[in-house]
């Protein structure tokens, strides 16, 4: 694995990348993170001279999704640069060693770039019974993960696992799986969430974080704003359908062919923060609103605990039954309005008694 | 403090400043007080308004009209279901603001709505009298210049705390749209620190509007109610600012 002295530039050169590549990298690289034109300069200067950035990148309660985006990323670069970019000492899903020589790299990484390598984790360690619901290399990963925190610079919180917990979290969350930043307190955490996240989003976080040697601007979940800070709603191509008003009514009816906005069939762009509908997936090929479903909100926090994804108004379980905000309204504003009309019928022959009753007294 | 005042008691209204009419006769005297200064009458009805523009529009959003015919450029049916739900949100929150400051400089009946005496007894006495009033447990309700007690408790806490939510909650959802950058989400923000997913705002600000729709209802009622058979004017007061007593 590299050496901490080790360029970028060099890296990418040694792959038979060209010069010319490696600036067209760099001016796309700064364009899709939003940046003035001045950067790409920057960009290309950062790579030449920087030192590669260790990264760990380990595995908790996880269903590899996140690695599965990782590696199809098109936009910043082809895989294998993407992959050079940063210095993957430790990554135990793809790398080429195993066991005891695997975890020795913790180690190695641990003592010999102390409070300079990145954190990353995909997915979440489970707390309930010790942790023994994800032992990873003989130990429960929640230590695995402490350990390797301790002196890590900062840490990538990949996809929702890592993030909110995801489906390994949903009720009644038997492992008691704990988003990172619920485990780890002491350290800068990045969110990075979608289940997985897009691909050109986690290697824009990276190539931010190697480029700048600082995280980027997170906003108050800990999500970065370049990429988290809309909704998936805002930036819809089918938004102009929604201001109109025209709406699938049921799938597969003309409206859907037509492809209007799927809100009333219980999209949840309008609350989900992702990129989704501007970078979109596979290489900027569609997202899941251009091939005609809703958006389920992934990168949402307990999305898999919201009610169904097919429902506008989502069902409600704390109450005790699974009824949405209309029918729990309207039930309540029933009762009511029965129970004012009672009222008003008592009132109406209390008052007719009394006057009957003065009445009597008075003759 | 209280507002109570028992028949023949003194703090009753002047009845010697009964009018008599030009014939020498005795008219019949009807003792009224100043109750609502004109800004709680004022923000009393844009309230009013904009709660029911709101209510309609906002149901409006959640369950939208059928799919309209036509190109989307042609039609705004939702744009103007939203703006009519944003600006009655935002005229809400004005004139919400405006009564808060009035209370500070109104009228002793001006900051009623905005607390309730938790730690007077008589208060809670009283809140059970007005209790076994609307269950036909008392003949005679007792008499008050401004809110009763149990009124008093229902203003606070469907008025006042509802539509303190509903407003927090709306300015938060609002920025969703406005940006982060927005001052809303600077504000107000911080909703989502308590619920991350804004799906949970969505779903508590549309529980509120049913919260309030129950408010109007009761409220529209207990008015209504107590105009007819208590001894003070209710409906009318909000209109001329003055309670007249009746008995």
């Amino acid at each position: 694995m590299g050496t901490a002295t080790e360029t970028f530039y060099s890296v990418i050169r040694r792959q038979g990348i060209t010069r010319r590549s490696f600036h067209k990298f760099c001016s796309l690289t700064a364009t899709s993170l939003g940046l003035g034109p001045l950067a790409a300069g920057r960009i290309a200067n950062a790579l030449e001279t920087k030192p590669r950035v260790p990264v760990i990148w380990m595995h908790g309660l996880e269903c590899t999704c996140c690695s599965e985006s990782f590696i199809r990323s098109a936009h910043p670069l082809v895989k294998d640069a993407v992959l050079s970019m940063i210095s993957l000492d430790y990554d135990d899903t793809i790398m080429a060693a195993a066991g005891h020589q695997a975890e020795a790299i913790l180690d190695e990484t641990r003592a010999k770039h102390k409070g300079q390598y990145i954190l990353a984790v995909e997915g979440n360690p489970p707390l309930n019974e010790g942790g023994m619901f994800c032992i990873d290399g003989g130990k429960p990963f929640v230590e695995k993960l402490k350990l390797m925190a301790e002196d890590a610079m900062a840490i990538i919180a990949w996809g929702a696992c890592a993030s909110w917990g995801c489906v390994q979290a949903a009720k009644p969350n038997p492992t008691q799986a704990t988003p990172i930043d619920k485990v780890i307190t002491n350290k800068p955490i990045i969110k990075v969430p979608g289940c997985p996240p897009i691909a050109e989003v986690m290697t824009g976080v990276v190539t931010f974080i190697t480029t700048f040697g600082k995280l980027p601007e997170l906003d108050r979940q800990g999500r970065p704003k370049m990429f988290y800070s809309q909704r998936i709603h805002d930036k819809c191509y089918r938004r102009p359908h929604f201001d109109a008003g025209q709406f699938v009514e049921e799938w597969d009816d003309e409206a859907a062919r037509k492809g209007y906005c799927l809100y009333k069939m219980g999209c949840k762009g309008p609350t989900t923060y992702n990129a989704c509908s501007t970078v979109r997936w596979n290489g900027g090929v569609s997202f899941p609103i251009q091939s005609g479903h809703g958006c389920i909100g992934c990168s949402e926090d307990g999305f898999w605990d919201k009610g169904s994804f097919y429902d506008r108004l989502t069902t409600i379980k704390q109450f005790g039954i699974e009824k949405n905000a209309d029918q729990i309204g309207m039930a309540a504003a029933g009762a009511v309005g029965a129970a004012v009309a009672a009222h008003a019928a008592v009132t109406a022959v209390k008052r007719l008694a009394s006057k009957r009753e003065d009445v009597d007294h008075n003759s | 403090m209280m507002d109570a005042i028992a028949p023949g008691s003194d703090a009753r209204p002047d009845l010697a400043a009964l009018a008599a009419d030009a014939s020498g006769e005795r008219a019949v005297g009807r003792p009224t007080v100043y109750v609502y200064e004109a800004p709680v009458r004022i923000c009393h009805w844009v309230n009013a308004f904009s709660i029911l523009v709101l209510m309609v529009t906002g149901y409006l959003i959640g369950a939208p009209l059928p799919t309209v015919a036509g190109e989307a450029s042609d039609n705004f049916v939702m744009g103007y279901i939203r703006f009519a739900h944003f600006a009655a949100g935002q005229v809400l929150a004005v004139f919400f603001l405006t009564r808060i400051l009035w209370a500070f400089v109104g009228n002793h009946h001006s900051r009623q709505i905005f607390y309730i005496p938790v730690h007077r007894k008589q208060f809670w006495k009283e809140v059970l009298h007005e209790i076994r009033w609307y269950a036909f447990l008392e003949r005679e309700p007792k008499m008050y210049v401004g809110h009763n007690p149990l009124a008093q408790t229902a203003m606070f806490t469907g008025f006042t705390l509802f539509v303190a939510f509903m407003i927090v909650t709306g300015f938060a959802l609002y920025s969703e749209g406005a940006g982060i950058d927005s001052w809303q989400h600077k504000l107000f923000g911080w909703v989502f620190a308590i619920w991350p997913n804004s799906q949970d705002v969505h779903t508590w600000h549309h529980l509120g509007m049913w919260a309030l729709v129950v408010f109007v209802m009761v409220h529209i009622y207990a008015a209504i109610r107590e105009d007819i058979m208590s001894r003070q004017s209710i409906i009318s007061s909000m209109i001329s600012g003055e309670r007249q007593f009746r008995d």
